[in-house]
């Protein structure tokens, strides 16, 4: 890396670098070396950014608005949205926005399971990952109670008791939580509260996700190794900023499509009826990116061990790169690896599809094989391949695709020029 | 590119069965065409007018619209009676204020700054004088309902004759679209129940389209232009995009590797 070396040119840069190094860092962002064979599941983590910045800004907006009182949420959310200058506008895009960014979350993530990110020197980047998703969940279930709607009430109604389930001080922490004995004020101001804070505690994270990224550098599609600098690098500036620009503005393409035509379509209808604790809703579901871990809560006839088993279905992410036993990262060079990994996605998906479902019948039968599966892939099939699987040859670096003379030179060059 | 096409279309699976999965409720609502569905979508002036007159004659009776105030009347994007036409509007109720300076409540004609007058002083009231149920707020109605303006306009022409195996309480009617069957309100239209000024003809099911059109327009005030300014907003994007890519593949022809 070159930025040990860098001195600002003018005599005022240099005075103030001496003191605070800021300049060293922006040098060290420019020409932070990167691979060149980053397809676009790369571009992700800039796109998380720019919805991590949307929705504090949005939300920032929002919160000058809002009256975080039982009797006046959803009045003046109504507010917002008819009488405050774009606030329709601002809100539509808090609330899809929290969809995109958990939509792109879970490519980021499925692109680290898929080209082995996760391992080996990278385990601490993926571990502030896991955290950073798992405060993402509690931001958004929170924020999903604030406009007070029925689902909103009854959502935080459900999710709180699970805490009940722990034995002898399960009901006390209810009651903590709630601030009274059911869903009511106490809980909305410190939801509001717990809200705004949280997304600056992601902010934080993201820097250390950042830094610690810049330790090793990045994967890349081969998942090997390579010297930086080097022929199989390019700075970070302008080949990666005009690429994750490309990449975001599709995005916002996306992003622009629910907010401006389908705003309501990811939300449940019964959060516009204002809440009612009298009232129970027909079916209480959360929002769809909670739905798989829902389905494996709902799955467990016990309710605490239904609790245990949705907390380790993330919790087991954590300890992913000690499961994954195989040397190789990249799925491209693990034949077997690969047919397991889209087993998974799709077991995932059947189980959000299972979450959206009353808990009963085939549906139920469904959500357990797909929960048992989804402890399976990651207890048994991930330790077991790395010892079992042959591994296609792997190249030396990503100019020179494959080893010379390899029997499977061609199928992996084949391999090598699709991902690219 | 290859793998960007990929990446989009997998988005689309992921985001459209969910949506789906909520809205799924038996019977096939009825169709017609809104004015203000689409690129395009604006609301029917005269529909949102007539639909305001099935509202106040018909509805309001027990109906709420508490997030309405007679202004949004006039405001444009909606109904656009005339400032004169909405004043008269507010004129005709009756509004409580106060309390003026000897502390006692009184009334006075509406203006256009005050809300839609309640039907109900509170919902227990509302409950009492509906046999228990209570009549819900309009404001955001269609919004609140999976199947949004397909069902409220087929739940107004769903009332039916009972089969012969449901057994229907006293004030409770049977609606082929309702959830579960049995409604507690009484079918509310009938054709010529209200007289159009301009001369519509006031059919059930024209009366039915009106007031749902005017229904999504108090829950979505500024529809039209939100798909106006969403409209340019995508086209921006997808022009920025295009110099964005042409701009990406010149700075990449530098190195030789594919984007």
């Amino acid at each position: 890396m070159s930025d040990h070396d860098y001195r600002p040119k003018s005599r005022v840069g240099q005075w103030f670098n001496d003191r605070l190094p800021l300049l060293t860092l922006a040098n060290h962002l420019t020409d932070y070396p990167t691979p060149k064979n980053l397809n676009y599941w790369w571009t992700f983590g800039g796109i998380l950014t720019f919805c991590l910045i949307t929705q504090i800004v949005t939300g920032l907006t929002l919160a000058m608005h809002y009256i975080a009182h039982a009797d006046m949420a959803f009045e003046s959310v109504e507010h917002i949205m008819r009488d405050v200058n774009y606030g329709w506008l601002i809100r539509y895009i808090h609330a899809n926005g929290a969809s995109m960014f958990f939509l792109a979350v879970y490519i980021h993530i499925f692109r680290s399971l898929f080209y082995g990110s996760y391992k080996a020197p990278r385990e601490i980047i993926w571990i502030i990952g896991i955290i950073i998703y798992l405060l993402m969940m509690a931001a958004a279930f929170m924020g999903y109670v604030l406009p007070w709607g029925q689902m909103s009430f009854w959502g935080a109604t459900v999710i709180t008791n699970l805490f009940s389930a722990i034995p002898l001080v399960g009901e006390g922490i209810v009651t903590w939580l709630w601030g009274g004995y059911s869903v009511d004020n106490p809980t909305l101001t410190r939801f509001f509260t717990l809200h705004y804070l949280i997304p600056f505690l992601i902010l934080g994270l993201v820097v250390l996700h950042i830094w610690a990224l810049h330790v090793p550098g990045n994967n890349n599609p081969v998942g090997i190794d390579i010297k930086k600098p080097s022929k199989d690098t390019v700075p970070f500036h302008p080949y990666i900023v005009i690429k994750d620009g490309f990449a975001l503005l599709m995005f916002m393409i996306v992003f622009a499509f629910f907010v401006f035509y389908a705003p309501n379509i990811l939300g449940h209808a019964d959060n516009y009826i204002e809440a009612n604790p009298m009232v129970t809703p027909a079916h209480i579901v959360p929002e769809w990116y909670l739905l798989p871990f829902y389905a494996i809560l709902r799955s467990v006839p016990d309710k605490l061990l239904g609790v245990v088993a949705m907390l380790s279905a993330i919790l087991i992410l954590a300890v992913l790169p000690w499961l994954d036993t195989s040397k190789i990262r990249s799925a491209v060079f693990r034949p077997l690896y690969k047919q397991f990994y889209w087993i998974l996605v799709a077991d995932v998906l059947i189980l959000g599809y299972v979450g959206a479902m009353p808990a009963e019948g085939l549906y139920l039968l469904i959500a357990r094989v797909a929960t048992a599966y989804y402890f399976l892939h990651f207890l048994v099939i991930l330790p077991v391949l790395g010892f079992k699987e042959k591994t296609l040859p792997v190249p030396l670096s990503i100019t020179e695709p494959v080893l010379g003379g390899s029997p499977n030179l061609a199928a992996a060059r084949n391999k090598e020029s699709k991902i690219e | 590119m290859k793998n960007l096409f990929k990446l989009f279309s997998i988005i689309i699976l992921i985001i459209t069965p969910n949506s789906n999965s909520f809205a799924a409720e038996k019977a096939e609502y009825l169709k017609t065409d809104w004015s203000f569905k689409g690129l395009f979508g604006k609301f029917d002036r005269a529909s949102l007018q007539r639909g305001y007159q099935v509202y106040t004659e018909v509805c309001a009776s027990c109906h709420s619209m508490k997030y309405l105030s007679y202004r949004n009347l006039a405001e444009p994007g909606g109904p656009e009676f005339s400032e004169a036409q909405a004043k008269a509007i507010a004129a005709s109720f009756e509004v409580t204020d106060g309390p003026n300076s000897d502390g006692e409540m009184f009334t006075r004609p509406g203006k256009l700054s005050d809300k839609f007058v309640m039907p109900y002083d509170n919902v227990k009231a509302a409950q009492a004088a509906n046999g228990g149920a209570y009549p819900p707020d309009m404001s955001v109605l269609v919004k609140a309902r999976g199947g949004g303006v397909d069902y409220i306009y087929s739940l107004l022409q769903g009332y039916e004759e009972a089969p012969n195996n449901v057994s229907l309480d006293d004030g409770v009617y049977y609606n082929k679209y309702m959830y579960g069957n049995k409604i507690r309100m009484a079918a509310p239209l009938s054709d010529g129940l209200v007289e159009y000024g301009d001369g519509t003809n006031a059919t059930v099911e024209q009366m039915s389209k009106d007031v749902t059109t005017f229904l999504m327009w108090s829950a979505e005030p500024h529809l039209e232009s939100r798909h106006q300014m969403g409209f340019k907003a995508i086209v921006y994007l997808i022009i920025l995009t295009v110099l964005v890519y042409f701009s990406m593949k010149r700075i990449w022809s530098r190195v030789e590797s594919e984007v």
